[in-house]
C-alpha cells in the first residue's frame, strides 16, 4: 500500500485536487469545504516533499499514467527542476489556504464558499498537472484547468468589487489566446517530428535543423507561454486580475500561477528545444532578456505611482516576474539557478505580502490605499511587521531571502560579462525601494485618521502569514537547501531530454 | 576574563539585548535610561578583550552560519577592526548618558523607540566593525542604514521625512547599485570573500580593471560621504543631536571610512595599489572633498551643519590615507578614525548641550554665551582643537602621519591641500568658540543646566588630550594592519 502511494505520487499529486474538488463543491458549510482543501493542500505539500527528497540530486523519475507507454500514453516526468517547483508551489499553497478560511469569510458570500474551494483545488491541481506533464498537449489541458477555473476565482471578487469581472474576463480571453498560441506551436512540432512527448520531441528537433516549420512551432509555443506568465508587454491581464481578485485568491495566483508557467518556458527552452541551442539564443537575447527588464522597469515604475495597494504589489509582480525570466533567459546554468532562486524566493515574498493586504482589507473593511492605511503599523502591528519583513525581502535586504536572490542574479550576470543589464537590474532593484518605502512612510510615520475604529488582527490571517515571513528570513540565512536545489534544477533542465 | 569567543557574543548581542529588551524596561523610565549606559560598559568591556588578544597577533574569530556554499556568516576580527569596535563602543557609553539627558530636557517623543533603535545601530556597528568577510561586512552595512531611518526621521514633520527620503536613497541606491556589484565582483572573480592581511587581488583582477573595483566600492559607500554623494550627511542634521553625535559623527560614516580602508587593505592591499596606481584618481578627488566641503563649512550659520560639513571633509582624510596606499598613510588614516571620533563627538555634544540649555542653534547667536555655559565652550574647544591637529590633542598624530605619508608617497601638492585645509578648519571651527567668549551678548537667553548634556563633552574632550598621551595602543594595532 505505502509502496503503491510512492509509486504513483506524481499522479496523486493532480488527481487528489481535481477528485476532491467536485466533493468541495457539494459540502455544505464553507469550513467543511475549507477543511477539505486543506487536506488536500497539505497532502500535495507532503507528496511534493517526497518526490524532492528522491529527486533532489538528479534522480528522474518517469510516471506512465494508466500503465501506458510514451508516446501513446501521457508521461510525467519528475526531475530536480520539476520536484523544486512543485515544493515551492504546493507549500505556498498549504500556507495560502491555510490563511484563506478567514479571508474567505469576509469576502466570499457563505453559500458560494463550497464552489470556491472547488475552483481553488482545481487551479491547484491544473497548475501541479502544468509541471508535471512531460506531454505537449495534455500540458494544454492543464493550462486550460488553471485558466478557465482562475477566472472563476477571480471572478468572485466581485462581490466586493464588480471590477473583479472586467479583470476576470481580461484574463480568460488573454488567457485563450496565450493557450492558443500555444497549442498552435505544438501543432507545428507535432506535424514536424510526429510525436507529443516532450522527450521525443528533445530528440528528434535536432534532425529537423533550419526547418522554417521548426522556428514558426518554437515562436508559438514560447509566445503562448510568454502570455500565461504575464511577460512585459503581454502582461496586461495581471496587475487588475490580482488586484480585484479576492484576497486568498491572489495570495494564492501570486505565489503559484506564474511560477508555473515560468516552469514551463524553461522547459520548452531548454528542454525541448535544448538540442537547437541556436534557435533558442535568438529567443532568449532578442526576446526574452529584453522583454523581461522591460517588464522589471514598467512593473517598478507602475508600482511607484499607484496608490491601490494590491494593485501596487500586483504590478510589482510583473518586474519580479521580470528578474525570473531575465535570469532564465541568460541561458547559463548560473542564470537558470538564480531564476529558479527567485522562483521559491518570490513565492515566499509575494505570499505573504499579499496575505497581508488580504489582513488589513478584512480589519479595514474596504480596498486598502495609501490614503486609510496611514498609521496601520501601530494600529495592527502583527500583520504590519510581518509585511514589513516580506516588504524588505522584496526590497532584497540581506538576511532576508530576497537577497539571496539578487545576490546569485548579479553573480549570473556578471559571469555573462553583460554590463549594461547589471547597471539596468541593480538600478530597478534601487528604484523597488521607493515603493515600498512609500508604504513603510505612511504605515509607520504618519498618525492613524481621526475617528478611525479600532482595528482586529485575527490569528488565522497572522499565523500563517509569521510562517511566511519567518520563512523570508529562515532562507535568508540558511539558503543552502534551495541554492542547491536550484543548481541541480539548472542541471536537470540543461541536460537535454524532457 | 571571558573567553574570547564569549567576549565577540557578547559584544555583538549586548546592543541587541538592550535594543530588544527597551520596550519592557519602558514601564520605568529609570530602567530604560540606565539600559543604554550599561549595555556600553559591558560592550566596551567585550571590545577591550578583543582588542588585546588581537594586540596579541590573534584573530578571534566566530562563526554563525553558512548561507550557501562559500558564502559565510562569520566575525572575525581585524586590527582595523578591533579598533573600530573600541571606538563605537566606547563612545556610546557616554553617548548612552547623554542621551538621556538631551531627550529628557527636550522632553523629545516617542523615547522607548528611540532608544531601542539607537541601541540596533551600535549592534549593526560593532557587527561591521568585527565582520569577517565583505558579505558580512555588506549586510550589516545595509542593517545599519535602516537602522538610523527611524532615528533620522524621529521627529515625523515633513522636514524629517524628506530628510529620510534623501538618506535612505542615497544611501540604499549608492550600496545596491555599486556596492553589491563590487562585493559580487571579488567575489566571482577571487572565489572568495574572506579579508586577508595583505589583500589578495593582485592577479585576481586585470590591473586596468582595478580603479572601476576601486570606484564602485568608493561610491558605493555613502557612508564615507565622498564628494557628490556627500548630501546625505546635512540632510541627516535634522535628527536629534545624540543621532548625529555618535552615529553621524562616529558610527555610521566611519562604519563607511572603515569598509573603503578595510577594502583597500584586506581586500586590494597597498602594495597592488601602490604598484598599479589604481587609486591615483581617488587621491584628488579626497583632495578636493577636503578643500571644497571646509568652504562650503565656512558659509554655514547652523552649528549642526557646520559640524556635518566638517565631518565630511575629516572623513576625506581618511580616504586620503587610504588612498595613497602607503604603509604610514594607512596608519594615519586608522588613527584618524579614532581621533576624529573623539574630537566631533564632543563638538556634537556640545552643539546638543547648548540647544537643550539655551535653545541655540546657529553661530551668530553664540556671541558672549561662553560665560553662560564656560564647561561646553572650553570641551568645544579642545575638541576642535584635536580636530585641526593641534598638539597635544589626539588629532595631531593622525594628521601628522597622513602628512608624512603623503610625502613619502610623492604627492607633494597634497602636503599644501593639508595645509590649506587645516587653516580652514582654524577659521570655521574656532569661530563658535571666540565669539562665545569674545564678543558681547547679541541675545540673552534663560540657561537652564543639565548636567547630564554638560558631563559627557567634558569626558570625551578630556579623552582627545589623552589620545595624545596613549596613542601606543591605538598605534600599535594600526601597526599591525600593515605587517602581513
Amino acid at each position: 500500500m505505502g509502496a503503491a502511494i510512492i509509486t504513483n505520487l506524481p499522479a496523486l499529486l493532480v488527481v487528489v485536487p481535481l477528485l476532491l474538488a467536485p466533493v468541495s463543491a457539494l459540502l455544505p458549510s464553507a469550513h467543511l469545504a475549507w477543511m477539505l482543501t486543506l487536506i488536500g493542500a497539505g497532502s500535495s505539500f507532503i507528496a511534493a516533499l517526497m518526490l524532492q527528497s528522491i529527486t533532489e540530486t538528479g534522480v528522474r523519475i518517469s510516471y506512465h499514467l494508466g500503465n501506458w507507454e510514451p508516446p501513446w500514453g501521457i508521461e510525467f516526468v519528475v526531475d530536480s527542476a520539476t520536484s523544486l517547483t512543485l515544493v515551492v508551489m504546493t507549500g505556498l499553497g498549504f500556507l495560502a489556504t491555510l490563511a484563506a478560511r478567514r479571508l474567505v469569510a469576509s469576502e466570499i458570500n457563505d453559500k458560494d464558499s463550497g464552489k470556491f474551494y472547488a475552483a481553488w483545488m482545481l487551479v491547484s491541481g491544473g497548475l501541479f498537472g502544468l509541471v508535471l506533464t512531460a506531454d505537449a498537449f495534455n500540458l494544454f489541458v492543464f493550462l486550460e484547468i488553471s485558466a478557465l477555473s482562475s477566472v472563476i476565482l477571480i471572478g468572485m471578487g466581485a462581490g466586493t468589487d464588480r471590477r473583479a469581472l472586467v479583470a476576470g474576463y481580461h484574463y480568460l480571453v488573454i488567457g485563450a489566446v496565450g493557450a492558443t498560441f500555444y497549442v498552435i506551436g505544438v501543432g507545428f512540432i507535432y506535424a514536424m517530428t510526429g510525436t507529443l512527448n516532450m522527450g521525443d520531441m528533445a530528440a528528434r528537433i535536432p534532425e529537423a535543423g533550419g526547418n522554417a516549420v521548426l522556428y514558426v512551432g518554437f515562436g508559438f509555443m514560447v509566445a503562448g507561454m510568454l502570455v500565461k506568465a504575464a511577460i512585459f508587454p503581454v502582461h496586461i491581464w495581471l496587475p487588475a486580475a490580482y488586484s480585484y481578485a479576492p484576497s486568498a485568491v491572489s495570495t494564492l495566483l501570486a505565489a503559484i500561477a506564474t511560477k508555473a508557467a515560468l516552469y514551463v518556458l524553461a522547459r520548452i527552452l531548454f528542454t525541448i528545444f535544448g538540442g537547437v541551442p541556436e534557435i533558442v539564443d535568438i529567443a532568449v537575447t532578442n526576446v526574452i532578456v529584453p522583454l523581461a527588464i522591460g517588464g522589471i522597469f514598467v512593473g517598478t515604475i507602475m508600482a511607484i505611482y499607484e496608490a491601490d495597494i494590491k494593485k501596487m504589489f500586483a504590478h510589482s509582480s510583473v518586474a519580479q516576474i521580470g528578474y525570473i525570466a531575465l535570469g532564465l533567459g541568460l541561458a547559463t546554468p548560473a542564470g537558470i539557478s538564480a531564476g529558479f532562486i527567485h522562483i521559491g524566493n518570490h513565492a515566499l515574498i509575494k505570499g505573504g505580502i499579499f496575505m497581508a493586504i488580504g489582513g488589513f482589507v478584512a480589519a479595514l473593511g474596504a480596498r486598502a490605499s495609501l490614503d486609510n492605511i496611514t498609521g496601520i503599523g501601530r494600529r495592527m502591528p502583527l500583520t504590519a511587521t510581518a509585511f514589513l519583513i516580506c516588504g524588505l525581502s522584496l526590497a532584497g535586504l540581506p538576511l532576508t531571502a530576497g537577497f539571496i536572490s539578487k545576490l546569485y542574479l548579479v553573480r549570473a550576470i556578471l559571469e555573462t560579462e553583460s554590463y549594461l543589464i547589471l547597471a539596468l537590474v541593480l538600478i530597478s532593484s534601487a528604484l523597488s525601494v521607493v515603493y515600498l518605502w512609500k508604504i513603510m512612510e505612511v504605515m509607520w510615520m504618519q498618525p492613524a485618521p481621526v475617528r478611525s475604529p479600532k482595528l482586529v488582527e485575527n490569528p488565522a490571517i497572522y499565523l500563517p502569514l509569521w510562517i511566511v515571513a519567518f520563512g523570508n528570513i529562515w532562507f535568508g540565512i540558511d539558503a543552502s537547501w534551495l541554492v542547491a536545489a536550484a543548481r541541480f534544477a539548472s542541471t536537470a533542465l540543461l541536460g537535454g531530454g524532457a | 576574563m571571558m573567553s574570547l569567543q564569549t567576549a565577540m557574543l557578547v559584544g555583538l548581542l549586548a546592543p541587541l539585548v538592550v535594543a530588544l529588551l527597551t520596550p519592557f524596561l519602558a514601564v520605568r523610565h529609570v530602567w530604560r535610561d540606565a539600559a543604554g549606559p550599561i549595555g556600553g560598559v559591558i560592550t566596551f568591556i567585550a571590545a577591550l578583550e578583543v582588542a588585546m588578544a588581537v594586540l596579541d597577533g590573534q584573530t578571534p574569530r566566530l562563526f554563525v552560519a553558512q548561507i550557501a556554499e562559500g558564502l559565510a556568516i562569520e566575525f572575525a576580527v581585524t586590527p582595523l577592526g578591533a579598533i573600530f569596535g573600541l571606538v563605537a563602543s566606547g563612545l556610546w557609553i557616554l553617548a548612552a548618558l547623554y542621551t538621556v539627558g538631551y531627550m529628557r530636557g527636550n522632553h523629545e517623543k516617542y523615547q522607548t523607540r528611540f532608544a531601542a533603535f539607537y541601541a540596533v545601530a551600535v549592534h549593526a556597528a560593532m557587527a561591521v566593525a568585527w565582520s569577517g568577510n565583505l558579505l558580512v561586512l555588506f549586510i550589516f552595512y545595509e542593517i545599519l542604514t535602516f537602522s538610523t531611518y527611524p532615528l533620522v526621521t524621529h521627529k515625523e514633520s515633513a522636514v524629517a521625512r524628506n530628510a529620510g527620503r534623501l538618506y535612505m536613497s542615497i544611501l540604499v541606491g549608492t550600496s545596491v547599485v555599486l556596492l553589491l556589484p563590487a562585493v559580487v565582483w571579488v567575489w566571482f572573480s577571487t572565489g572568495t570573500l574572506d579579508f586577508r592581511p595583505g589583500g589578495y587581488l593582485a592577479g585576481q583582477i586585470d590591473p586596468a580593471m582595478a580603479p572601476i573595483l576601486l570606484g564602485l566600492f568608493a561610491f558605493g559607500v555613502g557612508k564615507a560621504a565622498l564628494m557628490p554623494i556627500h548630501r546625505w550627511l546635512p540632510a541627516a542634521m535634522v535628527a536629534p543631536t545624540p543621532v548625529s553625535a555618535l552615529l553621524h559623527a562616529v558610527a555610521v560614516v566611519k562604519a563607511g571610512v572603515f569598509t573603503i580602508l578595510t577594502v583597500v587593505v584586506y581586500v586590494f592591499g597597498i602594495d597592488f595599489l601602490a604598484e598599479t596606481g589604481a587609486a591615483d584618481w581617488l587621491v584628488w578627488l579626497a583632495a578636493f572633498t577636503i578643500l571644497a566641503s571646509s568652504m562650503v563649512a565656512i558659509t554655514k550659520d547652523d552649528i549642526k551643519a557646520r559640524l556635518a560639513y566638517s565631518t565630511i571633509s575629516q572623513l576625506s582624510y581618511i580616504i586620503l590615507g587610504a588612498a595613497i596606499a602607503s604603509s604610514i598613510a594607512v596608519q594615519g588614516a586608522t588613527l584618524h578614525i579614532v581621533m576624529h571620533a573623539a574630537g566631533k563627538i564632543t563638538l556634537f555634544f556640545c552643539a546638543g548641550a547648548i540647544y537643550v540649555q539655551a535653545h541655540l542653534t546657529k553661530i551668530s547667536e553664540l556671541d558672549g554665551q561662553g560665560r553662560e555655559m564656560p564647561w561646553v565652550f572650553a570641551a568645544f574647544f579642545i575638541g576642535a582643537l584635536s580636530i585641526i591637529g593641534i598638539p597635544p590633542l589626539g588629532g595631531s598624530w593622525s594628521k601628522f602621519m597622513l602628512m608624512v605619508g603623503a610625502v613619502e608617497a610623492g604627492y607633494l601638492l597634497i602636503l599644501g591641500v593639508l595645509g590649506l585645509s587645516s587653516l580652514l578648519n582654524i577659521y570655521y571651527l574656532l569661530e563658535p568658540v571666540s565669539r562665545g567668549f569674545f564678543r558681547p551678548k547679541v541675545k540673552t537667553v534663560e540657561v537652564t543646566s543639565h548636567p547630564l548634556v554638560v558631563i559627557p563633552p567634558v569626558l570625551t574632550a578630556i579623552l582627545s588630550l589623552l589620545l595624545f598621551f596613549y596613542v601606543d595602543f591605538f598605534a600599535a594595532l594600526a601597526k599591525l594592519m600593515v605587517i602581513s
